[in-house]
């Protein structure tokens, strides 16, 4: 089941009068449940497709549309429901809210969707049980480390039942063990959760567990491979 | 959750907050205790003229309120009199024979208004008595008329205690005549120009010198237990009474009432120019704020907090801020006024003269209403709601895709 579908998308920058063409004419889907990974050389335009899959900027031409939603079509006020609803966001520098416990980041996206505190507490103690850290629930991002942060910005990006997380970089400050452990957490929660989970890198070790690999070069898509 | 976060937020940079909030604290503070102090001094001038010189009421015949000649008096006082005083409001009542005369001492002379008292009443109304720094109160003498005069008055005459004063007047048939009286007593209010123009007589020793009929009067002086209680009661003597004017306090001395009025007027916009000063600085910060969490504020907008609840975020933040400052600030100010408004502040050693010459105390005690504390509290609120804006807006203009790239 396709969730996500692209079609003829392009983002072009005018910088200084030059254009960059940072979507170069990208069609793409996305089907239910996939673990794929965007690679590619910096500049090669993953980070701008990633904020497009996640509306957070507009495409120049071209429409990318969500379990039948078209987000070029949603004023700004209903993209950002939609984002809040239906997108989970994993960025590179984890970007917890520092003033709030472990259980507070988690449950933070579920008080926004006015989720009842039966309902925020049973979803954040399974998740943040699942990214094995029901026992830091009260500790502040200060209080954890970098992988365990991270963690944390998963079971966040979940909390919602999103249709899918984008993942901008997750693994780019963490070092090999806990890049590892938070690969196998992912991955367990795209089965058990049967959550879509895209995920922007340079890094080997997210290519190597990815099922699908999309490689681009210049806002192209140049291979396209599924693993089995 | 959004409260949480933002009162939190408060806390993040405790240095930073604390220099706001002791700035807060410190401009609510003066504001506070100067509104005190202005309300302290207000009160006492009021209560001072409402004791020693207008009563909350007072009664006249009309003709007498356009021209204090002395045959604008009224009769039939006692009647009056018992009725007014069989109302649970009343504290005392008394009346006047005022009559305007000159009165000269063996040196020198001058204008004054010559008040015929029953002492007994009048102390009941008026504290002249108590204001009393030497003699007694028209108490009878040996030889002639008792006189109580301001000691103003006592200076300007070069008059002791003892000494003679003759008064020259117009009886009611207005026939021109002079009267000897003695020294009995001088008092001092808070009032100069009042100590210098006021003598206190018999009422019986100057109707019947005046030849006035002996139940007249020029002024009925009412004195209730609350300042608030003077329209009820002027009202119901008004119905009572149609052919007689009924006047409050203010409507005597309407200055004083304009007076209090301005001084509040005053007092709100000192201490909105010091909360707009405050204002600057909160907005100030709460940039650096801004400008210090654009990752974190990026991140917030792309999981999907909209834009009001991001504004709500930035701006209950910065009430809180201001809030934690203005209630600290309230607290200072407000004990420092109790313990003022019971030991009092003299000022005597700054400017008593002229504190004097305006009709003001020299110890002042200072005067903390709750509607003064309700009303800072709102203007701390609204400050932090103005000041939470421009930086809010500065929130809501960031691109989230662009803002959780950047450094901070």
């Amino acid at each position: 089941m396709k969730i996500i579908e692209i079609k003829n998308l392009y983002k072009i920058y005018n910088e200084t009068e030059v254009e960059v063409k940072a979507v170069n004419g990208i069609d793409l889907n996305f089907e239910k449940g996939e673990f794929a990974a965007i690679v590619g050389p910096s500049g090669s335009g993953k980070t701008t497709l990633l904020n497009l899959l996640g509306g957070l900027d507009a495409p120049t031409s071209g429409d990318i549309s969500v379990d039948g939603t078209s987000l070029g079509k949603l004023k700004s006020s209903k993209l950002i429901d939609f984002r809040m609803n239906n997108i989970g966001f994993v960025f590179q520098a984890y970007n917890l809210i520092p003033v709030l416990t472990a259980k507070e980041n988690v449950e933070f996206i579920m008080h926004l969707q006015g989720k009842s505190k039966k309902e925020r507490d049973a979803r954040t103690k399974e998740l943040l049980t699942a990214v094995g850290l029901e026992d830091r629930i009260n500790s502040r991002p200060t209080k954890l480390s970098g992988g365990q942060q991270q963690r944390v910005a998963v079971a966040r990006a979940l909390a919602s039942k999103p249709k899918f997380v984008l993942a901008d970089e997750p693994t780019a400050n963490l070092d090999s063990k806990s890049t590892e452990n938070l690969l196998d957490i992912m991955e367990r929660l795209n089965k058990e959760e049967g959550t879509t989970f895209i995920f922007s890198t340079h890094d080997q070790r997210v290519v190597n567990k990815a099922r699908r690999v999309i490689t681009i070069e210049d806002g192209k898509i140049i291979s396209d491979e599924k693993k089995n | 959750m959004i409260w949480s976060v933002s009162w939190r937020n408060v806390w993040r940079n405790k240095m930073r907050s604390g220099v706001v909030i002791t700035a807060v604290s410190l401009g609510v503070f003066a504001g506070v205790f100067a509104m005190a102090f202005m309300q302290g001094m207000a009160k006492q001038r009021v209560d001072s003229a409402i004791k020693t010189e207008t009563s909350h009421i007072q009664i006249h015949t009309p003709e007498y309120v356009n021209v204090n000649d002395i045959e604008n008096y009224f009769t039939n006082t006692e009647e009056l009199f018992e009725n007014i005083a069989a109302d649970p409001s009343t504290v005392a009542v008394s009346k006047r024979v005022i009559v305007s005369s000159i009165i000269s001492s063996a040196e020198k002379g001058g204008g004054v208004r010559l008040i015929g008292i029953e002492p007994e009443r009048e102390s009941e109304v008026t504290n002249i008595k108590e204001r009393l720094i030497e003699g007694n109160y028209l108490e009878p003498l040996k030889r002639g008329l008792p006189a109580v005069i301001g000691n103003k008055l006592a200076e300007k005459l070069d008059v002791r205690l003892g000494s003679k004063l003759v008064v020259g007047l117009l009886d009611v048939n207005s026939q021109p005549i002079y009267h000897q009286f003695r020294v009995s007593g001088i008092f001092k209010t808070a009032s100069a120009p009042y100590d210098e123009t006021t003598v206190f007589v018999n009422y019986s020793d100057l109707t019947s010198i005046t030849k006035m009929p002996k139940d007249a009067a020029h002024e009925m002086a009412v004195l209730l237990s609350d300042n608030e209680l003077s329209g009820l009661m002027a009202s119901e003597l008004k119905q009572g009474f149609p052919n007689l004017n009924i006047m409050e306090w203010f409507d005597v001395l309407p200055e004083l009432k304009y007076m209090t009025e301005s001084m509040d007027v005053y007092m709100y916009i000192f201490i909105l120019i010091i909360l707009l000063a405050l204002g600057f600085g909160i907005v100030n910060t709460m940039l650096m704020v801004v400008l210090e969490r654009v990752k974190e504020l990026g991140m917030l907008m792309a999981v999907g907090m909209n834009k009001r609840r991001v504004f709500s975020m930035i701006m209950l933040e910065t009430v809180f801020l201001s809030l934690t400052g203005g209630v600290l600030g309230l607290v200072l100010g407000t004990g420092f006024s109790e313990f003022f408004e019971t030991h009092g502040l003299d000022l005597s050693g700054l400017y008593k003269e002229g504190l004097e010459a305006m009709g003001y105390d020299t110890i002042v005690y200072t005067n903390i209403l709750p509607e003064m504390i309700i009303t800072v509290t709102l203007m701390v609120i609204m400050t932090g709601i103005i000041a939470s804006i421009y930086p809010a807006r500065k929130a809501l203009k960031l691109n989230p895709a662009e803002a959780i790239r950047t450094d901070n």
